[in-house]
């Protein structure tokens, strides 16, 4: 994670020329708390391209902002018809696939980039190198997975996401679901002109579970025999509270 | 109403799960099954995680349980030492189950082990009790009174050694039969996230020969204590029970329960065996149905 980074900064000068084009980005939330209510949230990344001396050119240029999650491994199973009956009978683990992932970008990805240039960016789902274990040969897995995190809003590709205001300006909506793991996120925008990333910069970004929602899920991680035992206590109580109300007959 | 799950992760309509707890709580205090054969499939078909679905349901069950069982103690139709002798045995296969859930779990075969299991244990018992139902039906048609001389232990009970006299229940056998019984519905209730009443009560009908009268009572009481150390094994090892999950479910469950303790009181006996069996055989079919359409997506994702 932290190596991949060091790539495009290290790039950025050198691309841009000696004084180089700038981003400079911020987001409406850099802390998203999940609280009882919580049923998702609109994260807005957002922020202005600094040209050197000022000078602005004469088209805008590409943007691409992606927004991404904690890494976890993740096992693919592929379900088959056994005796009549489907079930799970291969697998392929992923070692390093996002909890989220969304990018937004001013055109379809296609235009944006030559192939090798988005995959050096992890720009786009089908980008994103998700370490399988041992090789996934055709693939099949790889698009198995990102299928299922798309239908789950966990994976997103939204092109024309980014809006340019009078070639300085940008600003892209994510939509993050309920289900979003926590954990530490981080913003990507990447400056695109010409088939090239001639700036970056990156915005951190937590989200963690706050409150009462946070309260219960720490109890239940570290003292999961009291929690256990709460659990249990809170439903029968629930019962018995219910069976006297109901004591008429 | 929406309302976030701390341990599901997930944002949930919360008047949706009260009534699917209210729901499944009339059929737990009508017929004595928990009915989590019903609340786990209903809850992994919202969209819960599966494994949360499965503790969850256990730990509603307990408190769904209690409303019933305290209904029917009050009617003196539990029968106190056969269920000790059930939860004892319900331990003990509780355990045994948890060992074999761990397994299952890494083998990545849960999700299908779970659905044919509930093929097979709901379309056998389903069946069985269809055929009882309607025998019996005939028998009352044909002028016949209820039971009589229907009701007598399986000749593999008689044929365990030592023997206990059981009075609410009407028997004099070994203790190793309603034991076995328990541990046997114990370990199911561990991996399939049911209180397991549906195989309880006509193996106490049917198997053992239990009084009518003292089943629905003492099926309930051994559900609560054998759910309730589910929910306790669950809790300590996979950490994976919802406790606002499970009492939004015993909101809607508890009231839903007392309606069906009284709409059981006024329907005859046989009819009620006969819906319950309809309702077993309903399930299994549409559990049966779904492995064996080809799925909307071959693929299924297990986060580490």
């Amino acid at each position: 994670m932290k190596r991949r980074w060091l790539l495009p900064l290290l790039l950025a000068p050198l691309l841009g020329g000696a004084a180089p084009t700038m981003l400079i980005s911020d987001l409406s939330q850099a802390r998203i708390e999940i609280d009882t209510t919580f049923k998702g949230a609109d994260l807005l990344v957002y922020g202005a391209i600094q040209y050197p001396a000022g000078a602005r050119p004469d088209s805008a240029p590409d943007i691409a902002v992606v927004v991404r999650g904690p890494a976890q491994p993740v096992t693919v199973r592929r379900k088959a018809r056994l005796a009549g009956i489907w079930i799970n009978a291969e697998e392929q683990r992923f070692e390093s696939v996002p909890g989220f992932y969304a990018v937004a970008t001013t055109r379809p990805i296609a235009d944006l980039a030559d192939d090798r240039t988005t995959a050096i960016y992890e720009i786009g789902v089908d980008n994103l190198q998700l370490s399988p274990a041992g090789g996934d040969a055709d693939r099949s897995f790889e698009a198995g997975l990102i299928a299922e995190k798309r239908r789950a809003g966990l994976f997103q590709e939204a092109s024309g996401g980014v809006t340019i205001t009078r070639g300085v300006l940008y600003r892209a909506r994510i939509a993050l679901p309920s289900a979003v793991p926590v954990g530490s996120y981080v913003a990507e925008i990447h400056m695109i002109r010409a088939g090239r990333v001639i700036a970056s910069s990156q915005v951190p970004i937590s989200i963690d579970k706050s409150g009462f929602e946070r309260w219960i899920y720490v109890a239940a991680q570290e003292n999961s025999l009291a929690y256990g035992l709460a659990a249990v206590a809170a439903a029968l109580l629930a019962g018995l509270t219910a069976s006297l109300l109901n004591r008429r007959d | 109403m929406d309302l976030y799950l701390p341990i599901a992760e997930m944002s949930v309509n919360a008047l949706v799960i009260i009534l699917l707890g209210g729901g499944v709580g009339f059929l737990s205090g009508m017929f004595g099954v928990g009915g989590g054969f019903l609340t786990t499939p209903l809850l992994i078909f919202y969209g819960i995680p599966p494994a949360v679905a499965v503790a969850s349901s256990a730990t509603q069950i307990t408190g769904a349980s209690v409303s019933g069982a305290l209904a029917y103690w009050r009617r003196g139709q539990v029968d106190l030492k056969m269920g000790l002798v059930l939860v004892a045995g319900g331990l003990v296969g509780a355990g045994i189950g948890q060992i074999g859930f761990r397994q299952l779990q890494k083998l990545g075969q849960i999700d299908v082990v779970i659905n044919i299991a509930y093929v097979v244990l709901l379309g056998s018992i389903g069946s069985l009790m269809l055929r009882q139902a309607l025998a019996e039906l005939r028998r009352i048609r044909a002028g016949g009174s209820v039971g009589s001389g229907g009701r007598r232990h399986h000749p593999w009970v008689a044929a365990l050694p030592g023997r206990m006299r059981f009075y609410k229940s009407g028997l004099y056998i070994s203790p190793l039969a309603p034991l076995l019984l328990g541990a046997a519905v114990g370990m199911l209730t561990v991996v399939l996230g049911i209180g397991g009443g549906f195989i309880m009560v006509p193996a106490m009908l049917y198997v053992l020969g239990m009084a009518a009268t003292a089943v629905v009572g003492t099926s309930l009481f051994q559900i609560i204590f054998v759910t309730a150390a589910t929910t306790l094994l669950h809790a300590t090892s996979s950490k994976s029970v919802d406790i606002v999950l499970a009492l939004l479910l015993l909101a809607g469950g508890v009231a839903g329960a007392q309606l069906g303790v009284r709409a059981a009181q006024r329907l005859r006996p046989e009819k009620l065996r006969l819906a319950l069996a309809l309702l077993v055989l309903a399930v299994a079919i549409r559990l049966f149905v779904g492995l064996t359409w080809t799925p909307a997506s071959l693929y299924s994702l297990d986060v580490l």
